[in-house]
């Protein structure tokens, strides 16, 4: 009887699991489908290709405008999460560790930064930008992803932080070493998985912004390619650019995937303890 | 350790504690100063280690916000730089008496309520399958987070072919052609991608509360008889309650900020646009910094106003309350 239940049961969780999956993954599966049909037949509706092709991951490799955007979207997620996660590993020490006045008054900000519309930044970063002259530049897309990105990396971290053990720290203070020495030799290395979660985690998010990546560039020198999709054109100007647009679309989704499928319980575990308990 | 006996061990305590920062000047005693001077060293640690974040934070917020006011009282058209001159508040007379500023707040108001009650049942669900399902958890938590992870405009590139007549697989599910050409519809899909792309973060949050529901609670109330209903609204929603309030509010201000879906899938045609496509158009397109900065000015008091009753509303539930600060 009981045997008999718990198969009900579990048939029933499968039922229920197939349902999300199926959620989840049939748009990802869809742009993936058009991005390998043939021109011929990208316009029949069919779910699977009839006739597959790598013509349009050709197509764009090819070209400037998208390599060139790739170039750019790995530079400037790389560059700004390697600066967040450190400004923010060293403020969510601080947090987690010390006493020290403004300390709330940090937390604070970095939860109103996490809540700020960014669009109101646009029009005032798009001036000033313009006349410091890094608009249309790595570095003016590096500076406000690692502003939005700093929050998210201080509140998880700060969680992580207070889970390491920290008589080790007293036991390397007691042994001579300074609160400085402390944290580099002692704590870091305990750390470095909380720190590598919280860089995919910033990773995904300077990745996936559209907002500033089309306001505060104009030219190819510094679009990443979620804002280069939008201005793709096929092998020639006349072409219908849907399976070059697609197959783009796949590339920038692979180290998602990537990360998803490798990291899942770290992704997981660093955004429920992040968000709530921070 | 006891060479100047003088001060008991409850004194030198008490005095610790009534004045837990001061710093002694002098260097003779043998007691106190070690731990002054580490205290200090903490306080100067702390400043300094917070120091590039906040100064980062601030000089790419707080600094643009303020110029942004400062933009918003200027009559200030890149096309005509000679006309740039300081006009009061007439920018915000002329948006604020717009009607596609108003469609665009019903726009952005409607997507908000809808996306985030659909998310909040639906992410329940999820999160609840995500903690509780006897087989394939891994499975699921993989493929929840793909819609987390995805660039938003490749979802939308994939929504946009998905009901482009001839195209997709779902543009004939409605007899009448082209759902992206009416606004109806293309509200409708819009927030069918919004509630695909963010639900599983909602559930993400909304588990992380699942965890604290103490399994001997569920037990207990099992055997007293209590429905699977009885046992959700009775004992899980209560103790979740501070989780859901977190959820809702990082989920009503994102949502408030709608852009990405909106761009590839309507690009604002059809009176889809959001607050924030709207400002857009009027600073990139439109290259009209003034009334531009108006409208960020206005969207920063809005979502100001939502964060504000959030928190009024729910006090120390809010997120930032910090009784999860202190160590």
């Amino acid at each position: 009887m009981a045997v008999e239940t718990t198969t009900r049961a579990k048939l029933r969780w499968g039922l229920l699991d197939v349902l999300v999956v199926v959620f989840a993954l049939v748009p990802v599966l869809w742009i993936a489908s058009l991005s390998f049909k043939t021109p011929a037949t990208l316009t029949d509706g069919n779910f699977i290709p009839r006739e597959w092709t790598l013509d349009n991951y050709r197509t764009i490799f090819h070209t400037d405008q998208f390599v060139r955007a790739l170039v750019n979207s790995i530079g400037v997620a790389l560059i700004a999460t390697l600066i967040a996660v450190v400004l923010g590993a060293m403020a969510a020490y601080a947090i987690s560790r010390l006493d020290f006045p403004g300390k709330k008054l940090l937390v604070g900000v970095s939860l109103l930064i996490a809540m700020f519309p960014q669009v109101s930044l646009v029009s005032p970063l798009f001036e000033i930008e313009r006349q410091l002259k890094i608009f249309d530049t790595w570095l003016g897309l590096i500076l406000p992803y690692i502003t939005f990105a700093l929050p998210l990396a201080i509140y998880t971290l700060s969680a992580f932080f207070k889970q390491i053990p920290w008589d080790l720290e007293k036991a390397a203070k007691m042994d001579g070493a300074t609160q400085g020495q402390a944290f580099r030799r002692v704590i870091a290395p305990l750390a470095a998985p909380g720190l590598f979660t919280t860089a995919i985690l910033v990773f995904i998010f300077c990745w996936n912004d559209f907002l500033f990546a089309i306001s505060l560039t104009s030219t190819e020198r510094s679009r990443t390619v979620p804002a280069a999709l939008s201005f793709f054109t096929g092998a020639s100007q006349f072409e219908d650019p849907t399976g070059a647009i697609c197959a783009a679309a796949v590339v920038i989704t692979v180290p998602i995937i990537l990360f998803v499928l490798f990291f899942q319980r770290r992704i997981v575990s660093g955004l429920t303890s992040g968000a709530v308990k921070g | 350790m006891s060479i100047n006996a003088t001060p008991t061990g409850a004194d030198v305590a008490a005095e610790e504690t009534r004045r837990p920062a001061a710093v002694p000047k002098q260097r003779g005693g043998r007691r106190k100063p070690p731990l002054s001077e580490n205290k200090k060293a903490e306080r100067k640690l702390g400043l300094l280690l917070c120091a590039p974040a906040a100064l980062v934070m601030i000089a790419v917020t707080a600094y643009p916000i303020i110029y942004s006011v400062w933009l918003s009282l200027q009559r200030f058209d890149l096309r005509f730089p000679d006309q740039r001159e300081f006009i009061g508040l007439e920018n915000y007379v002329t948006v604020l008496t717009n009607e596609f500023w108003w469609t665009a707040f019903g726009v952005t108001m409607l997507i908000t309520v809808v996306t985030v009650a659909v998310e909040l049942v639906l992410g329940m669900g999820l999160a609840i399958i995500m903690h509780r399902t006897l087989v394939g958890r891994g499975l699921v938590r993989t493929s929840a987070l793909i819609p987390y992870g995805i660039v938003t405009v490749v979802a939308a590139f994939s929504w946009r072919y998905a009901w482009t007549p001839g195209t997709g697989y779902l543009a004939d599910l409605f007899s009448d052609g082209a759902p992206l050409t009416e606004r109806a519809s293309s509200l409708a899909i819009i927030m069918l991608a919004e509630i695909w792309k963010t639900t599983p973060f909602m559930a993400l949050l909304l588990m992380a509360g699942l965890a604290l529901v103490p399994e001997d609670l569920l037990k207990a109330a099992s055997t007293d008889g209590a429905t699977a209903w009885q046992k959700f609204t009775k004992v899980m929603l209560p103790v979740m309650k501070p989780a859901i309030l977190v959820a809702l509010l990082f989920r009503t201000l994102d949502a408030f900020r709608v852009f990405d879906n909106i761009f590839v899938l309507t690009a604002g045609g059809n009176e889809t646009s959001s607050v924030s496509m709207l400002a857009y158009n009027n600073l990139i397109r439109g290259l009209n910094l003034g009334i531009g900065s108006t409208m960020s000015v206005l969207i920063f008091i809005t979502v100001a106003i939502i964060a504000f009753v959030f928190v009024k509303l729910f006090g120390t539930a809010a997120p930032g309350s910090d009784d999860g600060e202190r160590r």
